[in-house]
């Protein structure tokens, strides 16, 4: 870890050690908020500002942090973070901030936040550190963004709110499909990602835990 | 190092200072938003009493809203008896800052509603109600009436628009709700809600609502066509939460008193 370099922090986890795909962090949040591109473009930006900056904030205190409440000192600083973002959103973007609900204040749990302070920004420069959260957040993002493409276009007929498929209720030609507005229509996109990323990048293939044995004992039929 | 960060007195100042630190960030951030995010939310439901009237337009600004808005009069009126009511009754200064959903779960300002009484799944219904009048030459023309009620995942809450005659229904929409997206979530959709437009309410003698939600259409020679809508396809309980909702709405425990004396001009 220590000889990573900024290009590295920034890009690797973008597909090389996406935070949903390879470390399947931050599902709940994906399943919620992506069935339109506006709100999870809003979201996408809220968990890439608070993971960055609560990782810059953590490095920079990282070596007065006492062990025994490190995770509390994290929390805290993460906390804060989020309730800052969610008053700026209720204030500036009110309608999305609305749609999003408690979604945003959930960024608190998102596990990729936490999971960047403890794993990179406690042994990390904050520089780096805040090219880490942007670099996660960026990977958390194209995940997202991915996954709302298809929600949205399948589901509503729209992207980002402009119809592209003029559906059936509204005088149009065609029948959206009401799984893809569902939350686990989101597992199915986000899987056949992880598919899609592991058939180009085999080295994300985990080693299988174990291997069945062959079959030895000859039994009479 | 390790050593001496780990003391205990060292974990108790870090942790007072980081309190503090964030305590201040954390309450400048709420303190200074605040207008901001209240000025927001009282155009969110200026647009939402706007789009049930119809007279919100497309892409209009804030101050746009805010302008026609103002040719509203907003009252609150006691449920049982149907007058209006001074503002200091329930406490506050201007009407508009009334919440009447806030006050349900007051028990000095609402009535507790035994379930033989509340189609609409309400538990506790407000005594007092705030509603939107819009008068013009003295006379008038339009009413909007606030509405909430349970449909099958949520309490949907909106807002419907009566013209002058306080019978037939100008608008009726939803501006917050939890109903399963394509199906029951389309109460949202422009084309079922322009269906309410031109339905009445009650029948000649003004007494019972008789608004009903069918299946298979509202053919042009229905019988009572004038009363019945196209039930949401694949959202039964949605849509039969939205007919008892808008019914005891307009009956004798929802606005029907109030809608009897504005009628015989009587308040």
């Amino acid at each position: 870890m220590a000889g990573s370099t900024a290009k590295q922090v920034l890009f690797e986890p973008i597909f090389s050690n996406n935070p949903i795909a390879l470390q399947i962090l931050g599902i709940c949040s994906a399943l919620a908020v992506t069935t339109s591109m506006n709100v999870t473009i809003v979201m996408c930006l809220a968990v890439t500002a608070v993971t960055a900056f609560s990782s810059m904030a953590i490095s920079l205190v990282r070596s007065q942090i006492p062990g025994s409440i490190r995770i509390i000192v994290q929390m805290t600083i993460i906390a804060s973070l989020v309730i800052v973002v969610d008053q700026i959103l209720k204030a500036y973007a009110y309608e999305i901030s609305k749609q999003l609900s408690v979604f945003v204040g959930l960024i608190i749990t998102n596990c990729i936040v936490m999971g960047r302070a403890e794993g990179f920004a406690m042994n990390n420069p904050p520089l780096l550190s805040f090219l880490d959260g942007i670099g996660n957040g960026m990977g958390y993002s194209v995940l997202l963004l991915f996954v709302a493409f298809f929600r949205e276009l399948l589901g509503a007929g729209s992207l980002f709110g402009v119809t592209l498929l003029p559906v059936v209720n509204e005088g149009g030609w065609y029948v959206p499909n009401g799984l893809l507005l569902l939350p686990p229509s989101a597992f199915f996109i986000i899987g056949l990602a992880i598919w899609g990323l592991r058939t180009w990048k085999p080295e994300q293939v985990e080693a299988p835990d174990y291997r069945m044995s062959r079959h030895k004992t000859k039994e009479a039929f | 190092m390790a050593k001496s960060k780990d003391t205990v007195a060292r974990t108790l100042l870090v942790a007072l200072v980081l309190s503090i630190v964030f305590s201040v960030i954390v309450s400048t951030a709420a303190v200074a938003l605040r207008p901001a995010q209240i000025k927001n939310q009282n155009l969110d439901i200026k647009t939402n009493i706007l789009a049930a009237a119809g007279m919100l337009e497309p892409g209009a600004s804030a101050d746009e809203i805010e302008e026609t808005f103002a040719s509203f009069d907003v009252r609150l009126v006691d449920l049982d008896s149907g007058e209006y009511v001074e503002p200091s009754a329930v406490g506050v200064q201007d009407p508009m800052k009334y919440d009447m959903y806030k006050a349900a779960s007051n028990p000095a300002l609402s009535t507790d509603l035994p379930a033989s009484e509340d189609p609409a799944g309400i538990k506790r219904r407000p005594n007092v109600a705030k509603v939107y009048t819009l008068s013009e030459n003295g006379e008038l023309v339009r009413v909007v009436l606030p509405i909430h009620g349970y449909g099958l995942w949520s309490t949907l809450y909106g807002f419907l628009s009566l013209e002058g005659d306080l019978n037939t229904i100008e608008g009726l929409g939803f501006y917050a709700h939890a109903e399963t997206p394509g199906l029951g979530g389309e109460v949202d959709n422009p084309g079922w809600k322009q269906q309410w437009v031109g339905k009445e309410l009650y029948g000649s003698d003004f007494t019972e609502p008789q608004i009903e939600l069918v299946k298979g259409g509202v053919s042009s020679d229905a019988q009572n066509r004038e009363h019945k809508v196209d039930a949401l396809s694949g959202a039964t309980l949605t849509s039969r939460g939205v007919e008892n909702l808008v019914n005891y709405w307009m009956g004798d425990n929802g606005f029907a008193p109030y809608l009897q004396k504005l009628r015989e001009g009587e308040v």
